[in-house]
Order: structure tokens, then sequence, then C-alpha cells
């Protein structure tokens, strides 16, 4: 299914190009523009969707997503400081994106945690404070960008793939493979940690750590993916909950899936995106938010 | 095999807990009896190691309970708590054999053996046609039954169980316990009981302690502990006693 939606998104686009004995420029569209932006989208696709799935078992919310967590603004807060403060320095902007999502993470936990523990409502609505505190942030910030910069910038904002690059494709690729292995490692205490923390903990699980570990590798996936492609949203939300659907809720199960599944969804959303109105094109964001959002307000009312 | 010494636990400043001690035995059933508030949950989860103690010390096997990891304390002790609740499509045997995670590694998966004391667990706890419902379509009671199949499935020698029966039916009521007596008899499980049900603590505990405002008010045999002043003392009601017919133990009536 991967490599079907691969193939074909390479395939697709403005420039519609042959399966086979590509010119010159065809050649060059294809390894050079097109090639880069698959992967990276499914980089991203597979970061955002194993975050998700690993923030609901860990938090016991199926509607716990790093955009809405707020952890996506936060890796794109620390994007944009390291574009505005240190922009010979392109390493640093997914160092301080990890950095801000990890910040968000644990602002948002501690917000929504009371002594009573934690419910669906008070933890999305510590979500939408800090992405809200966090937007603002963001925006007062564009206010330094002079004109052109602004308009690529919201783009990126809103989730998007066109700027991808090799060195982009690598890192993120590093990222969401680290990442995925050590939810893998955690699936089993995930599963325990789904039904509640104090029981998790009566049954052998160091709750601490896994909590530590979950919180670090999907700050890592999604300030990667954030720092290469902006806040794509959503897909932490439908991607793992169409994959419980079909496998159940084992998480060694639903966290590799996850990861193929996020894959096909953002490179076919970004296939959309390029091809809906060519050759104008639209953040994959955009698309992404049209089809999660409708989901979002099901789960929430079926919840 | 487990052994309270003078423990106290706080939370802030209000000590809820204070100086409790008691000995588990091999093979023995101790109920905690007590009003609401008295500290018998609060008891429950200092011994399962879960609450900070702020005075004594809980020893298991002949070491300090503090200093054992995580994982070894759950491979002996586990906990039938009272709330368990999960918004995920789990199937009850993904539940039961969740059980079993302090006997693998974090990557593994079950081993046959796993699935194989899940299935008997779910088997004494009469569930065998349940395997593969989901949790959150089960009624109270049943769920009850999944997570003592859970503790069970656990192969803890020592079962740390909070009201299991108060979500239950007459004829489980009586299963659940049997099948605890019977594990504690056959292969020297032991097991600490909370019930509000003074009358099942008569017929299966072999020891009965009664907590009053965090301290026990009396501990020792139920024809010691079941008497008129101590359950006034402790329930605020005034009650009957007399024999079982049956079994010839202690018999609590409520006078109202």
């Amino acid at each position: 299914m991967l490599v079907i939606v691969l193939m074909a998104s390479a395939m697709l686009g403005a420039e519609r190009l042959p399966l086979f004995d590509l010119n010159e420029q065809q050649r060059s569209i294809l390894f050079d523009i097109r090639l880069p932006r698959i992967l990276l989208g499914a980089c991203v696709g597979a970061s955002l969707a194993v975050a998700g799935a690993g923030l609901q078992s860990l938090l016991r919310n199926p509607l716990a997503e790093p955009y809405l967590l707020g952890v996506s603004n936060g890796a794109a807060l620390g994007t944009m400081l390291a574009f505005v403060f240190f922009q010979s320095l392109e390493i640093t902007r997914p160092l301080l994106a990890f950095a801000g999502a990890g910040l968000a993470t644990i602002a948002v936990y501690r917000m929504a945690k009371s002594r009573a523990g934690m419910n669906v409502e008070r933890l999305v609505l510590s979500g939408v404070i800090v992405t809200t505190f966090l937007s603002s942030v963001i925006v007062m910030l564009t206010t330094l960008l002079d004109a052109a910069k602004l308009r690529s910038f919201t783009f990126w904002l809103l989730g998007d793939l066109s700027q991808a690059t090799r060195n982009g494709v690598y890192l993120s690729a590093g990222a969401v493979i680290v990442g995925t292995v050590i939810l893998m490692s955690q699936a089993r205490a995930l599963n325990l940690m789904m039904v509640g923390e104090r029981d998790a903990f009566d049954f052998g699980v160091e709750v601490g750590r896994v909590r530590m570990l979950v919180f670090g590798a999907s700050s890592l996936v999604v300030g990667a993916a954030v720092a290469a492609s902006g806040s794509v949203g959503y897909v932490g939300l439908i991607v793992p909950h169409l994959v419980r659907l079909t496998v159940g809720s084992d998480n060694r199960l639903v966290v590799p899936f996850s990861a193929i599944a996020g894959a096909v969804f953002v490179v076919f959303a970004d296939t959309i995106a390029r091809t809906a109105i060519a050759p104008r094109e639209l953040p994959v964001g955009a698309v992404t938010a049209l089809i999660g959002a409708p989901l979002f307000i099901y789960l929430l009312r079926k919840n | 095999m487990l052994e309270i010494k003078d423990i106290s636990v706080s939370y802030g400043e209000r000590e809820v807990l204070s100086d409790v001690s008691l000995t588990l035995r091999e093979g023995g059933i101790i109920a905690l009896l007590g009003a609401n508030g008295a500290g018998k949950t609060t008891l429950i989860r200092a011994l399962n190691g879960t609450l900070p103690l702020s005075k004594g010390e809980i020893v298991l096997d002949g070491r300090q309970i503090a200093g054992i990891s995580r994982r070894e304390i759950s491979r002996n002790i586990a906990v039938v708590a009272q709330e368990n609740e999960t918004r995920f499509p789990v199937t009850v045997l993904e539940f039961v054999l969740s059980g079993r995670f302090v006997h693998g590694n974090a990557f593994g998966w079950e081993s046959i053996a796993d699935v194989e004391f899940a299935r008997n667990a779910l088997n004494d706890c009469d569930l065998d046609e349940f395997e593969s419902r989901l949790m959150n379509h089960l009624s109270g009671g049943e769920r009850q039954r999944v997570v003592l199949a859970r503790a069970i499935a656990t192969n803890a020698r020592i079962l740390l169980l909070d009201e299991p029966t108060a979500n239950l039916d007459l004829a489980h009521q009586a299963l659940m316990f049997r099948l605890v007596r019977e594990r504690c008899r056959s292969s020297n499980y032991s097991a600490i009981v909370i019930t509000h049900d003074l009358n099942l603590a008569s017929e299966f505990a072999d020891d009965i302690i009664m907590l009053r405002e965090g301290r026990i008010a009396a501990a020792g045999k139920a024809e010691e502990v079941l008497t008129v002043g101590n359950i006034r003392e402790c329930f605020a009601v005034d009650v009957l006693l007399d024999t079982h017919p049956a079994s010839g133990n202690v018999r609590v009536t409520s006078v109202f």
C-alpha cells in the first residue's frame, strides 16, 4: 500500500510523469523536487501518527494529538526562534523544535493533571490554551520577518512540504526511526498505561520512566517533523484511530501500523494538495485538517 | 511472608494511617474491615509500595519493600483495585494477559505459557465465554471478575483485594471468595481482602483486622473481633450476633 501510494504520488503532479523513459527535465523533477517531498511527507506522516498513538495511550485519551495538544506549536515556535535568531545555523531549527515540543508537552501535562487525575476535557482545554498562547507568540515573531519570507512562513505554519530538502529527509527519517523504536519498546507498558497509571504501576510498570520515554520520543519525532514541514494537523488523531479500528488496541501493533498508515495518509494528502488546483498548491496541513476536524468532532461526541 | 511493622502514612499534614502492624502468613487470608475513610484502601496501597511511608517498614520475605524493584514487587503482589476503566477497545483476553507483563521482557510478546495462565485464570473466574469480548462492553460485575482474573494470571503469591465483591451478584460473591480461599489453601498463596460484608469476612478469613480512623481497633479471629462493642465503635451501628447454623461461624445481623 505504502509503495503503491508512493509511486502514484511520484507520477502525479502539475507535471505528470511516465513510469519509465524519463527525459532529463523529468528526471530532475522526480529526483530533486518530487522524491524528497514524497519521502519527507512519508516521514512526517509516520512521525505524527506514532506520536499520536503513543500520547493517546499514555494519557488514556483518544483525542490526544500533537497538533491539538500544542506540541506541534511548541516545535513551531522553536523552529521560528531558530529561524529568526540563528538564521545561518540550520541545525538549530530541529534542535529548538525538539526543545519546544518537549516543553509544550510538559506544560500541557502539568496543566491537565489535577489531584483527581486527568479527564478528557481538562486535557483538551489545556492543549487549546497552550496552542493559542504559542500561536500568539508565533504571530508576534512574524512581525520581525520581511514580506517575502512572511508568505512562505505562513504556508509553513499551516503545514507545507514544498520546502523539502535531502537533509530534511535524512533528519526526519533518522528521528522517526529512533522515535518509533523507543515507542515500540514501551508498547507493552503502554498497553497497561491505557487502563490507568496507578493500575499500570500495580502491575509492574515503572510509570515515570515510561512517561519520560514516550514524551521524549514524541517530542523528538514531532520536533523533526515540524522543523521540516510546519504543523500538519490531525494526522496523529485520524491515523491511530483508524488503525485501532483495524488491528485492535494492542500498541505493539498500533505503533508500527500507525507509522505506515501515517506515511500513506500524508503522502496521499500532499498529492491532493499538489494536484487539486495545479499548478497552484495548497498547504498539506489544510488538506489533513479538512479531513481531521470533522472526525475530531465525531470522536468528541462519541466520548 | 509479608510483615508490616508500625507503619504510618500521611497525606500532607494529615496522618491517615497510624502505627499499623500486621503479619500475613503463607496460606492466610486477612479481612480488612472498617467504615468509609478508615484507611483500608490506604493500607493496601502502602503494602503494594504505591504510597510512601512516613514511619515503619514493610518486609517481604525478609527484605525491605522500599529496596525492591517495581517489577519484583509486582511479581509477588497483585492488586485487585476498585476502578478500572479504559476508553480504548481492549478485549478481555488482552486485559488479563497484561497481568503477565512482569514476566516478559519489554519488547516481547506473550509466550504460550502466558496465554495458558490467562486462560486458566479466566476459567477460574467463570469467564471462558468472555475471552474476545471488549472490556468496555461488560457489566460492572463482569469487569470486576476480569480484574480478579488478571490478578490471578500474574501468579503473584500475595493478592490484595479492594472490595472485590462490591458489584457482584450472590453466586459470584461466593465464587470469588471460594476461589481466593482455595488458592490460599492449596498453593500457599495469601490474601488481604477489604470488604464491607462482615459475614463474608467471618466465613472466609483466618484473621480479621478492624480499622478505625487509621488505627487498628481490633485484630484476631472472627469471634474475637466481631463483637457488639467493636462493631458499634467502628461502624456506629448496633448489631445482633449469633452462630451461623451451617458453618458455625459468627453471624452478624444489623438492627435498624
